[in-house]
């Protein structure tokens, strides 16, 4: 009889309160006191957050400049069909003082540097100054790898081949004499694709780490030529490499420069006749794209956006309306105590 | 034995059945359906982001996410929360499942999980995929970081992206589960501290350094999660896709309560559910029965219906059809296999 009563109990289950899901466990409730409270707070924060970034927003300054010249009366229609080196100019004026530091960018509009293939067509290591792959690039970067002559392209890759090579001065019209505005091209990239990322062959001259290479076929000069007057703004860490390199999101984008921050500058460009000159080098129309140049000074939340503003407002309203309603449906239907 | 080997359930006594349906069977279904819910409702917010960005990428497959989260997300980030939902999920406790058979229906009318339902759900993700790639669209067009730099850049999306989907799909796990153990806080907190963890890691320099080009998204957290615009950016993502949730349970709650919410509303008042009250097991009175098995002898057939024993006492029906307290929604007082092993006990 013990026998049996002892079998009986080793094939009994486990009692514990994990096998028989008696876990102490914390069973939470929507219930009315934490959820139309939050949304009263949601929605107020969101109108305050939403008021300050509208307002911030609508006191950035920003001036855009189509030069991408499809009009013919444009002054630089004439370079749109030109091959060889052109330049053009165009005169604009600033009504008000643009508060500085102003910031200089090129933008560009139906240009998917995010299509996949194009945005994968590059060689980090080669990038990253591994001379091992200067003479045997990564096959990622096809059909830029390799030159008609087979002798491998260095920084091989769609992303590099493309780069933009348009450039400008921008010259200031004071009493009749055209003052040119110093621009700034440091520090316009990340700091850690500049010191981490990005990163010259530690051989000097930087010359002799690119024998057996070729430039990118679409390349005027070189990258170890890219400003041969700064040692370090030259090669893979030239900022202006850099900052294309860093692929954009969408298609219509807007790249940095160059800084307006020097000298009579620095407090901003007082009101008045601007005069752009511009190196027109780089081939838009094939895919209707355009090109432009625009002026902007920044705050804490970056660019002018108003966006971010209007929607904080609109979802902070929604809240507080929803709030409202839920306090009135629970008020009124609040259902019955017994089941 | 042979019945035993080749069955799913086996048990030795009738009353077990009480329990496995009442109790197992509800929760495994309810279990099923909010983890294949769930499952469904984050991986289509996860891939129909790809769908809308096609639209901006010239439809050239470009992902919207670092291809380390892409490979992270099914296998770390919200494998193992969903697998706890899936194992330990109870909408009310054991002794409330016997108090209220009527928490069974739900099993039997198909409602947590039906074509309607999963309908509903492919609704609610394309929603959610929506807010979360175009409200980062809107807010990144000709965006800078607050030094002028560029902040709209592919990495820089793909990470407020990415953040927010694994916040919105936390928030969503966190609405869902019901029965909060131990190991729930666990695997729910520890995946998204394992998103970060990974994510800081995997953009950090050591890597960049070991594995240059299976690490390309260097720098990207240290210069886009600095920028305040970003963060709010974020916020509004996930507010937005969680927010509307949160309302629709609770004026549902409110205006339309299932026995589920009912139940467990009364549960949170109560505690446990009162002991049903000791009934003496009715007496009954032994008759004799004649046993008339051999069958290869006329046997006792003609005894047994000639009704001069075995007569049939009239006894009153204890409930008649409609007085039924299950009709009624009024809680049943059986008791409950445990119930009577604690009375046994006593």
């Amino acid at each position: 009889m013990v026998k049996e009563e002892q079998e009986e109990s080793s094939n009994r289950p486990d009692n514990t309160a994990f096998t028989q899901q008696r876990l102490p466990a914390w069973q939470p409730i929507l219930s009315a006191s934490i959820v139309i409270p939050m949304f009263l707070l949601i929605g107020a924060a969101f109108i305050g957050v939403g008021v300050a970034l509208f307002i911030t927003s609508r006191d950035i300054q920003l001036q855009e400049l189509d030069y991408t010249g499809d009009d013919s009366e444009h002054p630089c229609f004439k370079c749109r069909t030109n091959t060889e080196k052109c330049t053009c100019s165009m005169t604009f004026s600033i009504p008000t003082l643009f508060k500085g530091p102003v910031f200089f960018y090129y933008g560009l509009t139906n240009y998917f540097q995010n299509q996949r293939k194009y945005g994968a067509s590059k060689d980090d290591n080669q990038l990253y100054g591994d001379l091992n792959y200067f003479t045997s690039p990564s096959t990622d970067c096809d059909p830029y790898t390799r030159d008609s002559k087979n002798m491998p392209i260095v920084p091989c890759g769609a992303l590099a081949n493309s780069m933009f090579n348009d450039t400008f001065t921008l010259s200031h019209t004071v009493n009749g004499v055209q003052k040119i505005v110093p621009l700034d091209g440091k520090g316009i990239a990340w700091w850690t694709d500049y010191n981490i990322k990005y990163r010259n062959p530690s051989i000097t001259p930087l010359i002799n780490a690119f024998n057996g290479t070729k430039k990118p076929t679409n390349w005027p000069k070189p990258i170890y030529e890219l400003d041969t007057t700064d040692v370090y703004n030259n090669g893979f860490i030239n900022q202006d490499f850099l900052v294309w390199m860093r692929r954009a999101a969408l298609p219509d984008f807007r790249k940095l420069y160059r800084r307006i921050t020097h000298d009579d500058y620095a407090a901003g460009l007082p009101a008045g006749n601007y005069t752009l000159t511009i190196a027109y080098n780089y081939p838009v129309h094939s895919f209707n794209g355009k090109k432009k140049v625009v002026l902007s000074n920044v705050s804490w939340m970056g660019g002018k956006n108003d966006f971010l503003g209007i929607a904080y407002i609109v979802v902070g309203s929604m809240c507080v309306v929803m709030s409202v309603v839920m306090l009135i449906v629970y008020a009124r239907f609040k259902f019955a105590e017994d089941v | 034995m042979q019945a035993v080997l080749s069955s799913d359930f086996s048990f030795a006594q009738f009353r077990y059945l009480q329990r496995l349906l009442l109790v197992h069977g509800r929760w495994s279904y309810i279990r099923m359906c909010k983890f294949l819910q769930y499952f469904f409702y984050k991986n289509f917010s996860y891939t129909l982001v790809h769908f809308w960005y096609g639209f901006f990428c010239g439809f050239s497959a470009q992902t919207v996410y670092d291809d380390w989260f892409i490979t992270m997300y099914n296998m770390v980030y919200t494998a193992t929360s969903v697998l706890a939902l899936g194992l330990f999920d109870q909408d009310v406790n054991d002794r409330w499942s016997f108090r209220y058979p009527q928490l069974y229906s739900p099993g039997q009318l198909n409602t947590f999980f039906s074509k309607k339902t999963f309908v509903r759900c492919v609704m609610v993700s394309t929603y959610t995929s929506l807010v979360l790639f175009f409200i980062p669209w809107a807010a990144m067009q000709d965006s800078v970081r607050g030094d002028g730099k560029d902040v709209a850049d592919y990495q820089s999306f793909a990470l407020s992206t990415q953040t927010s989907l694994m916040i919105v799909v936390s928030a969503q796990m966190f609405l869902d589960t019901f029965y909060w153990t131990a190991i729930n806080q666990f695997f729910l907190w520890g995946s998204i501290a394992a998103y970060l963890a990974i994510t800081f890691t995997f953009f950090s320099n050591g890597l960049f350094f070991v594995f240059t080009s299976s690490f390309p998204f260097i720098g990207t957290a240290r210069n886009s999660l600095k920028q305040p615009n970003v963060w709010l950016t974020m916020f509004l993502t996930c507010l937005l896709c969680v927010l509307p949730t949160v309302a629709f349970r609770f004026l549902h709650m409110q205006l339309r309560p299932t026995i589920t919410d009912k139940v467990r509303y009364k549960a949170r008042e109560e505690g446990q559910p009162a002991p049903a009250p000791y009934r003496p097991p009715p007496r009954r009175v032994s008759t004799r029965r004649s046993s008339y098995a051999f069958s290869h002898s006329q046997g006792y057939g003609d005894l047994v219906t000639s009704r001069k024993f075995l007569r049939l006492k009239r006894r009153p029906s204890l409930f008649g059809r409609n007085q039924s307290p299950l009709v009624e929604n009024q809680p049943q007082h059986y008791r409950t296999i445990t119930e009577e092993a604690e009375e046994s006990q006593t």
